[in-house]
């Protein structure tokens, strides 16, 4: 009996690393590059945005190639990277108004003002799964290329800018009033959350969060463990882009732009005594996710409750658990070694033992 | 070790507002004993739960010239702790010993060196749960007002509650303790043996939750009284009558370890001072 047992040893470890690498590598077949994994798998890049708080998809779709497609790990890598990066400035408050859409779609009404726009999805997609493998991509291809862009341009052109459904539901006095508010946003990614936390904070944590936790606490408050009955007045996916202000001279400049989801769901409501006005909830987040925004504007909703009856109205309980890298990490610590904390526990649950013993 | 392998990026990893941030917080920390500040925790190539809390506060403390020592459960060769060492010799170079005398900066999970730390040393605790009241209150915003009115009446029923049911007290390690006669504290997942090596100690510890971004500390020469009742004392774990199969002691903390056979046999769960030990050190 050597006193090896009780140690990590290194070179193990190393081995550890080396497996999973050689693993994540493959045997046979040809490395993924990375635009492919940008151009064809682009939902994952995005989730991974999402949840790893950093609009960089480069460096997303190398995560998610080193953590062999694994988008918690994918996140997590994102994330460690971001905590490397100096923060140099920050964005004016941004509108939606001027995306450049290639999706919105409105559930409340048939008909919108700029009209519904479908866009790339795979809502009306048979889900069949395809047994032939693709003879001749390429070729597949130029021809989609071909019957997407040959087409006409739809009478009128492409509106600049879409005028928001909630706007209409608003100006009839249907929805709550906006809350304007000057104050700064709350930053959770320099502060600690403080309950009940300001709904800044609440937006953010969830814009991180993971997307099937939202997906799971939604569902159960739209399910029947609370009494979220959304509609979904606009979901807009599309370009938006970021204006900063030059710190020195003042001036402001057009940074880039980012792809985002948006989603604005309305719910029943009637204020006890008040008029009576649906709610509003709303969700965004980075990249093309709808299952998200919509998750999180059935949430923001949802936090707002007055009286919490459920766990999707519990500010804690949701924004405390749906962080997936924070889950993660704290669920895979189970397997690190435990022995002092159990001995700890052998030793009450013998002397209790003992106890009960002598009572009897 | 990889000290040829030079340190890439920033010093020592996170960019200097975040270290701004963690030293902040500490201080308010060590000015407020037990008391649990609120940070920015950022993310780390760790996993949550892995120990950020610690690596956070043990990087925004690094200078090249400290020697650094990190333990997992008492071991200096547990996989975590030789991740971590790792990790600090790619981004700050700084020197790693096993020696708990020679370090600097002791960075543990679970456990308190047996070797007393002196007036020239800084504990860092890496804590997975930072609030002491959880086991009896869920909610964090009704465990800081019950901290705020020191409110800590639940928590002595639960121990009162346990000794009625159990004739025993079951919390084993997280023992309760009340730091500077105010704040009850969470001393993180150390065996309660290690509880007393808190009470007026002339090293610093700091306390690094990074999931749940909360600092907490004990200064050197604070009191740190464990949760006990007159006729029921606190007590630590039982070794009497057992001994390190390595170097002998009779005075440490013991791993159990199962052989083939189905028997028992112990060594030192602190493998530094183990060591130590067998190379003819004697403890002064």
């Amino acid at each position: 009996m050597s006193y090896v047992a009780v140690q990590g040893g290194r070179d193990a470890i190393e081995r550890a690393c080396e497996s999973y690498e050689h693993r994540r590598s493959g045997r046979t077949s040809a490395p993924l590059e990375l635009d492919q994994i940008r151009e064809q798998l682009h939902l994952a890049v995005d989730r991974v945005m999402g949840e790893g708080g950093l609009y960089a998809p480069e460096h997303a779709s190398l995560a998610f190639r080193q953590a062999a497609g694994d988008t918690f790990e994918a996140a997590f890598l994102l994330r460690a990277h971001r905590a490397t990066l100096p923060r140099i400035a920050q964005s004016e408050v941004c509108s939606t108004g001027p995306m450049r859409v290639i999706r919105r779609i409105s559930s409340a009404f048939k008909e919108v003002p700029g009209g519904q726009i479908l866009g790339p999805t795979s809502d009306y997609i048979l889900r069949l799964l395809e047994l032939d493998p693709l003879e001749d991509p390429v070729e597949r291809r130029n021809h989609l290329r071909e019957r997407l862009f040959s087409g006409k341009e739809p009478e009128g052109g492409i509106p600049d800018e879409f005028p928001r459904v909630v706007e209409l539901l608003r100006r009839e006095g249907l929805v709550q009033a906006v809350s304007t508010t000057s104050e700064e946003p709350f930053d959770i990614t320099r502060r600690s959350m403080l309950y009940p936390a300001p709904r800044s904070a609440r937006l953010q944590s969830m814009a991180r969060a993971e997307t099937g936790a939202l997906l799971f606490l939604a569902y159960s408050s739209m399910r029947g463990y609370g009494d979220i009955h959304p509609t979904l007045a606009e979901l807009r996916v599309g370009y938006v882009p970021l204006t900063v202000t030059n710190p020195v001279t003042g001036r402001t400049f057009v940074a880039g732009e980012v792809l985002v989801t948006e989603a604005e769901v309305v719910s029943r409501f009637s204020e006890p005594g008040g008029e009576p006005r649906f709610h509003l909830g709303c969700g965004m987040c980075f990249g093309h996710n709808e299952l998200k925004a919509i998750s999180m504007g059935v949430l923001d909703r949802c936090l707002r409750s007055t009286a919490p009856s459920c766990p999707a109205e519990d500010q804690e309980f949701v924004l405390y658990h749906a962080d997936g890298i924070e889950s993660m990490g704290f669920a895979n610590h189970w397997k690190l070694p435990h022995y002092v904390d159990f001995l700890s526990d052998l030793d009450r649950l013998r002397k209790a033992r003992e106890v009960a013993h002598a009572r009897a | 070790m990889d000290r040829e392998a030079a340190p890439r990026g920033t010093f020592a990893f996170l960019d200097d507002g975040a270290k701004k941030d963690v030293r902040r917080a500490l201080l308010k920390a060590v000015a407020i004993p037990g008391y649990q500040v609120p940070y920015g925790s950022r993310e780390m190539p760790l996993a949550r739960g892995w120990g950020t809390g610690g690596i956070q506060i043990t990087l925004s403390l690094l200078k090249p010239d400290d020697i650094v020592k990190v333990i997992d459960q008492g071991c200096d060769g547990s996989v975590n702790a030789v991740n971590i060492k790792k990790f600090y010799e790619r981004t700050a170079g700084v020197e790693i010993t096993t020696d708990t005398a020679l370090a600097t900066v002791v960075q543990t999970r679970h456990r308190i060196p047996e070797e007393p730390l002196t007036d020239r040393q800084i504990l860092v605790l890496q804590v997975p749960y930072p609030e002491a009241l959880r086991e009896v209150e869920p909610s964090e915003a009704q465990t800081r007002r019950m901290h705020a009115e020191a409110d800590y009446a639940r928590m002595w029923l639960h121990l009162y509650e346990d000794i009625v049911r159990f004739g025993e007290i079951r919390i084993s390690y997280r023992y309760p303790c009340t730091v500077n006669g105010r704040h009850v504290m969470d001393p993180s997942p150390i065996p309660r043996w290690d509880v007393p090596k808190l009470h007026m100690a002339d090293a610093l510890f700091l306390f690094g939750a990074g999931r749940e971004r909360r600092i907490y500390a004990i200064p050197p020469h604070t009191r740190v009284e464990p949760l006990e009742f007159e006729d029921h004392r606190f007590r630590v774990e039982d070794f009497s009558g057992k001994s390190c199969a390595r170097c002998g002691a009779t005075d440490t903390f013991l791993d159990e370890i199962l052989m083939p056979d189905g028997s028992q046999t112990h060594y030192c769960s602190d493998s530094g001072h183990c060591d130590k030990r067998r190379a003819g050190w004697k403890p002064c």
